[in-house]
């Protein structure tokens, strides 16, 4: 076993070797630029590009002309959210989105919002997801996106997609999915779920950096999005842009060592993380952040109370994780997702993601719960929190310093 | 973010973690910093006849770099006269330690955690309370 231990498999997934594999011939030899009509060198590339829009559509249950790529989720969401208030504003001008999602896509609502929009962003609830009434009530005339991400980044929690998605439907909106963290780990299918558009990336599942996807329905309804980068009219003219040949070629190979694993790989990983989290949250004064039942197979998140996130996983220097906490302003603003959930500022400043990954090992997952034990017990000897606690103090009741 | 050498040499082996008994006369303690801002200090002197320093104790909840301020302050504070301790500055705290622009308000908060403890042992024994620094938050 080596250390340090990776468990950061929501910020991003090493490459899986077979990906590297099928790439590799696309950086020298097949080096074309798919767009180069007239020669072999251009076709070799061009059909190693229709080979993974294959790959990618098959994995989540649409046609490969519905797949337009991009350099990550992050564009992919901005020209899904853009691009559809671009070619809709003259339907409508109203958005609905969640204060949990990623800010990609809360920052892409808030350009809109300069620009005219109307933006609803709702309120989950405790458990992190939404509540289907207050969705309902919140659409209008106006409405014409609904955006709720898939799975969460943060605590990995899985809205309830065909529930959301037939609501926006029957209001005549448009639904997209941010489904970064979902896809390729649990089954996504655009038809079964009602996804219009739905954003994702091959850094999250085990493909290279700088390469992903969104998916733009073309049939009930036909779907347009306004290019918002303008060029040679590549990928069907939204989104102009040499295509990353080599990229993409590991994206689709990533999406199709997923799709044939991810049954298996979803079970060994939920059972890793039960281990994981079950031994953890036995522990005095920890918690589980986010609903435990609609949940990604990979991801826990706990506070331990009492002890600060980013103290914690300096102790814990033989883990590569996470945490809520991000002690790096004077504001010390902690985690705007775990604050959605109702959680208190000292619970989510005490929180730590562990988000495991096709290579984490039960050995690994073992040391993983000492190694995490020993930091908390050992920050907790340090901190006055604990020893108030310990005294039966209410620390409700002490007037911290203003700070 | 990396952090320094010497925030990591106190942050593994903080000097003087523990708790002095907060109802002797010449104990005084410092809780300075809320939880929900992510960082809280408890700092505590031990002071004798001459106004000596004779021990300093502290618990932190709080990052790397304020676990190692509040050590290093202990350390600081150990065989100073009380005076003296009252003319220990933040920047003096960062530049040991070296710490980044984003962490100085860990050296903020172990000077205020200074000046609070003195300023309860003051008031204990009857003592004006010195002005506290202005907070830098």
């Amino acid at each position: 076993m080596e250390l340090p231990i990776y468990l950061d498999n929501n910020a991003t997934t090493p490459l899986d070797p077979r990906v590297l594999e099928a790439m590799l011939p696309y950086f020298t030899n097949k080096f074309g630029n798919a767009a180069s009509r007239n020669h072999a060198f251009g076709w070799v590339a061009e059909e190693g590009v229709d080979y993974a829009r294959e790959q990618v559509a098959k994995l989540i249950g649409c046609t490969d002309k519905e797949i337009i790529f991009t350099s990550g989720a992050t564009e992919a969401d901005n020209l899904g959210i853009k691009g559809v208030y671009e070619m809709y504003q003259d339907k409508g001008n109203h958005i609905i989105t969640a204060t949990t999602e990623h800010k990609a896509v809360l920052d892409a609502c808030k350009h809109l919002e300069k620009l005219g929009a109307k933006v609803t962003y709702l309120q989950v609830k405790a458990d992190g997801l939404i509540d289907l009434q207050e969705l309902e009530a919140a659409m209008t005339e106006q409405t014409i996106l609904v955006t709720i991400m898939y799975g969460n980044n943060e605590i990995g929690v899985i809205q309830p997609i065909k529930e959301i998605s037939a609501i926006a439907h029957k209001h005549g909106a448009l639904f997209m999915t941010d489904a970064t963290q979902a896809v390729g780990k649990i089954p996504v299918d655009v038809n079964a779920d009602g996804i219009d558009l739905m954003a994702f990336s091959a850094h999250k599942m085990y493909g290279p950096k700088g390469v992903g996807a969104l998916y733009v329905r073309r049939k009930n309804p036909r779907v347009k999005v306004t290019a918002q980068i303008d060029g040679g009219g590549h990928e069907r003219g939204m989104r102009s842009g040499t295509l990353n040949v080599p990229g993409i070629v590991g994206l689709g190979k990533a999406c199709e060592l997923c799709r044939l694993e991810m049954d298996e790989e979803a079970k060994r990983l939920s059972a890793l993380r039960d281990k994981l989290e079950g031994a953890l949250s036995q522990m005095e004064e920890s918690y589980v952040n986010g609903n435990t039942e609609h949940r990604l197979p990979h991801v826990a998140n706990i506070s331990f109370k009492y002890v600060e996130g980013e103290g914690l996983m300096m102790s814990m220097k033989d883990l590569a994780v996470s945490s809520g906490s991000a002690c790096t302003s004077a504001s010390l603003e902690p985690s705007y997702v775990l604050k959605s959930l109702g959680l208190s500022d000292d619970l989510a400043h005490s929180s730590i993601r562990f988000g495991l990954g096709r290579f984490t090992t039960e050995e690994e997952i073992d040391f993983a719960i000492e190694h995490t034990k020993a930091a908390v017990n050992h920050l907790r000897e340090l901190s006055p929190l604990w020893e108030m606690f310990k005294e039966g103090i209410d620390l409700s009741k002490i007037e911290w310093a203003e700070h | 973010m990396a952090y320094s050498e010497k925030v990591m040499e106190h942050y593994t082996n903080p000097r003087n973690v523990g708790t002095l008994n907060k109802d002797n006369k010449n104990v005084g303690t410092g809780l300075v910093g809320a939880p929900e801002c992510g960082d809280v200090m408890r700092l505590q002197i031990e002071v004798d006849d001459n106004n000596v320093i004779t021990d300093a104790k502290f618990k932190t909840f709080g990052c790397g770099s304020a676990i190692a301020s509040s050590s290093l302050a202990t350390e600081w504070l150990k065989g100073k006269t009380v005076d003296e301790a009252l003319a220990i500055d933040n920047m003096d705290i960062v530049e040991e330690l070296a710490l980044p622009p984003v962490k100085i308000h860990c050296s903020v908060l172990a000077e205020d955690a200074i000046k609070s403890a003195i300023n309860d042992y003051r008031v204990k024994n009857g003592m004006e309370p010195i002005a506290m620094p202005k907070s830098h938050h």
